[in-house]
């Protein structure tokens, strides 16, 4: 195994660099200090969330772990209590949103959907799911476009505008607790499952990393200064400190792919779908976390 | 996000003395002043420079924010409460706006 660059200075731990190449290697090391997550219990404003659920079949690990556990006892905090949660904010636009007139139909979300915590409940913790008009799998996100473009007679929202974010938020909020439970028999669901799992083995970019680099190899264990979770997806869109903004799936997903060095894939796009697909499979039975906190 | 909307969480009631914890959160990008866009040009600072506690017309808690402050600021502090009555609670932003939030308390 090669050494990273730190060889010789007085840093506890072991560091792993993964890659070949020289340039990897003394670019980026995985290290094992204080890598445990924690064992606690996230319950929110009283209602217990399922933090760690029995990992699907063919899946590396025994259980599979929410991103709060492996967060500062700070920032845990901040999603334990609704009224501390900046994501609240997101929730209460939302809601606002949901209820107001919008486009020539002269119709809000609410005319036809009625009150969201009834008629939302529950909903978002099975999306993606299978949408027979575009033979595809859509998202919450997609799913409000086709609304506002069919029902509405309106243009869909621009990829992470406020209200896109914000009404996305409350909506899946109305899950908040629900475990996450995908029908993979729909339709044409399991190939694009097959896909998405590819897509999440398949290493690219510079640093020649696949998300199985990261967030099943090395779990647990630190890169640089951040504590690799799971990679789940049950508390999109979540409130990240980094952003100190409402930052939604595919934004985070864009992220890390760009951080490999690789060529970002469009939001919404045929490869980000499937990896949505696959993903939020891979986290069945946590419980939905929106609006969750992070780092 | 657009209008910069107040949060407070004070209790109902509480008993003559007791010290109560309040808690207040608002939407606000606190824009610090040191950033500039796409064209190279500062982006005009924006922040709530000052935020502000009272009871009965008395103040019970109040500081200055200066811009390392992060976007939606959030603030917990502790008040002893003698008597009924209202709380306000007034965030002052640089262009002038005020926000503003009462919340009332009754001792028992």
């Amino acid at each position: 195994m090669r050494r990273g660059a730190w060889e010789g200075l007085p840093v506890r731990g072991k560091f792993a660099a993964i890659g070949a190449g020289v340039l990897v290697a003394s670019a980026l090391a995985f290290s094992a200090v204080q890598a445990e997550p924690v064992d606690e219990t996230l319950s929110i404003d009283g209602v217990e969330m399922t933090t760690r659920a029995k990992a699907q079949e063919g899946l590396p690990f025994d259980e599979v772990l929410s991103g709060w556990l492996f967060r500062e006892a700070e920032t845990r905090q901040l999603e334990a209590d609704s009224f501390e949660n900046p994501g609240m904010l997101y929730v209460e636009r939302g809601e606002e949103i949901w209820n107001t007139v919008e486009g020539p139909a002269g119709q809000s979300c609410a005319s036809c959907h009625g009150d969201a915590a009834e008629s939302m409940a529950g909903i978002a913790a099975h999306y993606p799911k299978w949408d027979a008009d575009s033979q595809r799998p859509i998202n919450i996100e997609l799913r409000i476009d086709k609304c506002r473009v069919e029902h509405m007679g309106l243009e869909p929202y621009k990829f992470d505008s406020d209200d896109q974010k914000a009404l996305t938020t409350y909506i899946k909020h109305q899950s908040l607790g629900e475990p996450v439970n995908l029908d993979l028999a729909e339709g044409d669901m399991q190939s694009w499952w097959e896909r998405g799992k590819e897509r999440y083995y398949l290493r690219t970019g510079q640093l020649n990393f696949a998300c199985a680099s990261c967030h099943e190899a090395n779990s647990g264990l630190y890169i640089r200064a951040d504590h690799l979770s799971q990679g789940q997806a049950n508390g999109f869109p979540t409130y990240r400190l980094k952003q100190a903004d409402m930052v939604s799936l595919h934004n985070r997903l864009r992220g890390c792919i760009r951080d490999t060095r690789a060529e970002t894939p469009a939001a919404f796009s045929d490869e980000l779908m499937a990896l949505e697909v696959y993903l939020t499979w891979r986290g069945t039975g946590l419980s939905v976390e929106t609006p969750a906190v992070r780092q | 996000m657009a209008t910069p909307r107040p949060r407070v969480k004070v209790p109902k009631t509480a008993a003559a003395g007791e010290v109560i914890t309040i808690k207040t959160l608002i939407s606000h990008d606190m824009e610090s002043g040191q950033r500039k866009d796409s064209e190279g040009n500062t982006i005009p600072r924006k922040i709530i420079n000052k935020f502000t506690c009272d009871f009965n017309g008395q103040t019970v808690f109040s500081c200055d924010i200066d811009p390392a402050i992060s976007a939606n600021p959030y603030f917990e502090f502790n008040a002893k409460v003698a008597e009924s009555g209202t709380f306000k609670f007034t965030w002052v932003d640089d262009d002038g706006s005020v926000y503003e939030a009462e919340e009332k308390i009754e001792v028992k």
